[in-house]
């Protein structure tokens, strides 16, 4: 079902990335690496620290240049010549690592600011309430369970409330693709199980690549599993064929 | 009306705007119709003082609109109000015309005594009023556009963006004392004598002039919170609080931060060039980095990110200034520096942002046999 990494490149994957490069004072974050993913993938990430995982994510989200590759969206978009906003106008969410909202916001108007559509000053600036957007956000405050916190503080939510909550501000930018970086760190067992469901809801109708350390909650989500290591992919497969993989086995464990 | 919806659902804004326009109607009052002696008379000097608070009080909105809603710590913003000041300055000195001490029909008294042959290119049309107002919003707000640009572009942010601030206002103090940079060096601007055919020493020019910085100071705050409620005023705390969130949401984070230190500086500008006319005078000091360090100081001490905090805090400090320097003036840094750190340590979100605390722990005192009773709940008047 899956694309094969070293078959030839289909008409157009989602995301496609190949021999990028990226180097902070000499050291290699990433080298030379490649990854196709195909839309409407689920896609998850591991690897053990400063395998380049969350490099990785900065190059795709303009956040790094790359000093050398192709990084390309859609076939045909060049990431590497746009920024931050650009990139998330063309349709990539990113969940950060330590959960990012707005703290001294509700979590209404954090779901508002994320809403797709109005982005430039001018416009933002005379922009009032739609019914359409109070309709999308009511459908959001219940795909992530925060109706009865619509009008608290962000910065009142519980770790986990606020994982959610970004990922429902990603949801409401309607990306194409989410990005989400240890989505379950630092959450409870029950709240890990919700949010890989809560993904695999996602996944019906999105592109999602998942950074994940926690292997249960990568064996709860079930798909094709890419493995880096020193800035390169390692291997690529199920979790099995992965965590069978005897470098894979020799990086985890220490050689 | 545009003006009737952004005003008719916000109660703070009309208090605010009532409390002003009250207390500088009643002293207006007092100073113009009723004589010296009068146990209703104020006098003029108070008038002249709180003419000045206002202005101070502008200065501090345009900072805690930078720094309470975005979370730009500008260390610099007194630059503008004195570029607003020395514009509002140098109209004044065109209006003196040939009734300087040399008497020259054009040159100020300073281009004279420099021996300057003809007028600086860039003292033409500052004779002409509403060129002159339109220089007071122009420059400075041109230069926080460019000085902005570069520096919002390449992301400098927190406490470099606050230093390279610091060294802006230092920088204009040092080029301003030059004698050859033609706003009368070190010296600066004095001696006014008319403003718009009216003499500035006059009674009624004074109140004229308290009521044009109320009005100004109103407006101020009506666009703050305008600003502050609207979306775009969401997305400015959106950027204080997490700005990388803000730009991985597609925000373009700089051109929001460009707006706002543009907007903010242009206040700035128009609160100097209110104050130049009511203390009679502008000179380099006006550039210096202790001033622009007070406003923040202001704005803490009222409450940062509050706005009607900023305006507060402006007229406390310098009620407390005014005070204070008349009797032991050396010491007036000291507790300025002592009142800075005890609002940081004690009262972090300052005087508006604890009333709060304190009306709970008032209550509390006052009520102490109510203490099992559960607190009223108070039906809010309809919207």
């Amino acid at each position: 079902m899956n694309a094969i990494s070293d078959s030839p490149r289909k008409i157009d994957p989602l995301l496609y990335l190949d021999g990028v490069q990226v180097s902070f004072d000499g050291f290699k974050a990433l080298n030379n690496l490649s990854l196709v993913v195909e839309p409407g993938e689920m896609r998850a990430v591991i690897g053990p620290n400063g395998a380049g995982k969350t490099t990785m994510m900065d190059v795709i989200t303009g956040k790094t240049r790359p000093d050398a590759g192709k990084v390309f969206f859609r076939g045909d978009i060049d990431l590497t010549k746009k920024d931050e906003a650009d990139i998330a106008q063309l349709g990539i969410g990113r969940k950060f690592q330590k959960p990012t909202v707005f703290e001294s916001h509700t979590v209404y108007d954090n779901l508002l600011l994320a809403l797709a559509g109005l982005r430039g000053p001018t416009a933002v600036l005379f922009a009032r309430e739609r019914a359409d957007e109070r309709r999308r956000l009511e459908e959001l405050l219940g795909i992530v369970k925060l109706c009865d916190s619509r009008h608290r503080l962000a910065a009142e939510l519980s770790h986990g409330q606020k994982q959610w909550l970004e990922i429902g501000m990603l949801l409401a930018q309607e990306p194409k693709l989410l990005l989400v970086d240890e989505p379950v760190a630092g959450m409870t067992d029950a709240e890990t199980e919700e949010t890989a469901y809560l993904l695999r809801e996602i996944n019906k109708t999105r592109t999602v690549v998942v950074v994940e350390h926690d292997m249960t909650f990568v064996r709860a989500l079930g798909v094709k599993v890419t493995c880096l290591h020193e800035g390169s992919v390692l291997a690529e497969g199920s979790l099995d064929a992965v965590s069978a993989n005897q470098r894979v086995v020799e990086v985890y464990l220490g050689r | 009306m545009i003006f009737a919806r952004f005003i008719a659902n916000d109660r703070l804004l009309i208090g605010f705007i009532a409390v002003l326009f009250g207390i500088t109607t009643l002293l207006i009052v007092g100073n113009l119709a009723f004589a010296p002696g009068s146990a209703l008379h104020v006098p003029t000097y108070v008038i002249a003082l709180y003419g000045k608070y206002l202005c101070y009080a502008l200065l501090a909105l345009s900072v805690d609109l930078v720094w309470g809603q975005v979370g730009i710590l500008s260390l610099g913003h007194g630059a503008f109000f004195a570029l607003g000041g020395y514009a509002m300055g140098m109209y004044l000195m065109r209006q003196i015309g040939p009734r300087g001490v040399y008497a020259h029909p054009v040159l100020p008294d300073f281009m004279v005594f420099l021996n300057y042959k003809e007028l600086p290119w860039f003292w033409h049309g500052m004779d002409m009023f509403w060129f002159a107002m339109i220089m007071v919003m122009l420059v400075p707000g041109l230069l926080a556009f460019v000085f902005g640009w570069l520096t919002f572009r390449s992301r400098v942010t927190g406490v470099y963006l606050s230093i390279i601030t610091q060294a802006l206002t230092f920088a204009m103090l040092l080029a301003f004392f030059r004698n050859d940079m033609g706003f009368g060096g070190n010296n600066g601007m004095t001696d006014f004598k008319d403003i718009l055919g009216f003499n500035v020493q006059a009674d009624g020019t004074r109140a004229g002039l308290l009521a044009a910085s109320a009005i100004f100071l109103a407006l101020g705050f009506f666009a703050a919170r305008v600003l502050q409620r609207s979306r775009f005023g969401k997305v400015l705390v959106a950027i204080r609080d997490a700005e990388s969130r803000t730009r991985f949401l597609g925000y373009r984070v700089e051109h929001y931060k460009l707006a706002v230190f543009t907007f903010s500086a242009v206040m700035a500008g128009i609160a100097g060039a209110l104050y130049v006319p009511q203390v009679g005078i502008i000179n380099p000091g006006e550039f210096a980095p202790a001033n622009s360090i007070e406003a923040v100081i202001w704005v803490a001490v009222g409450g940062r990110g509050t706005l009607v905090g900023a305006v507060i805090g402006a007229i406390l400090v310098n009620f407390g200034k005014t005070l204070f320097t008349g009797v032991l003036p050396e010491l007036w840094l000291f507790a300025l520096g002592g009142l800075f750190v005890f609002v940081t340590l004690f009262m972090p979100k300052g005087v508006v942002g604890s009333l709060p605390v304190w009306s709970s722990w008032l209550k509390r005192r006052l009520l102490p046999s109510k203490v099992d009773v559960p607190p009223p709940v108070t039906v809010q008047a309809g919207e």
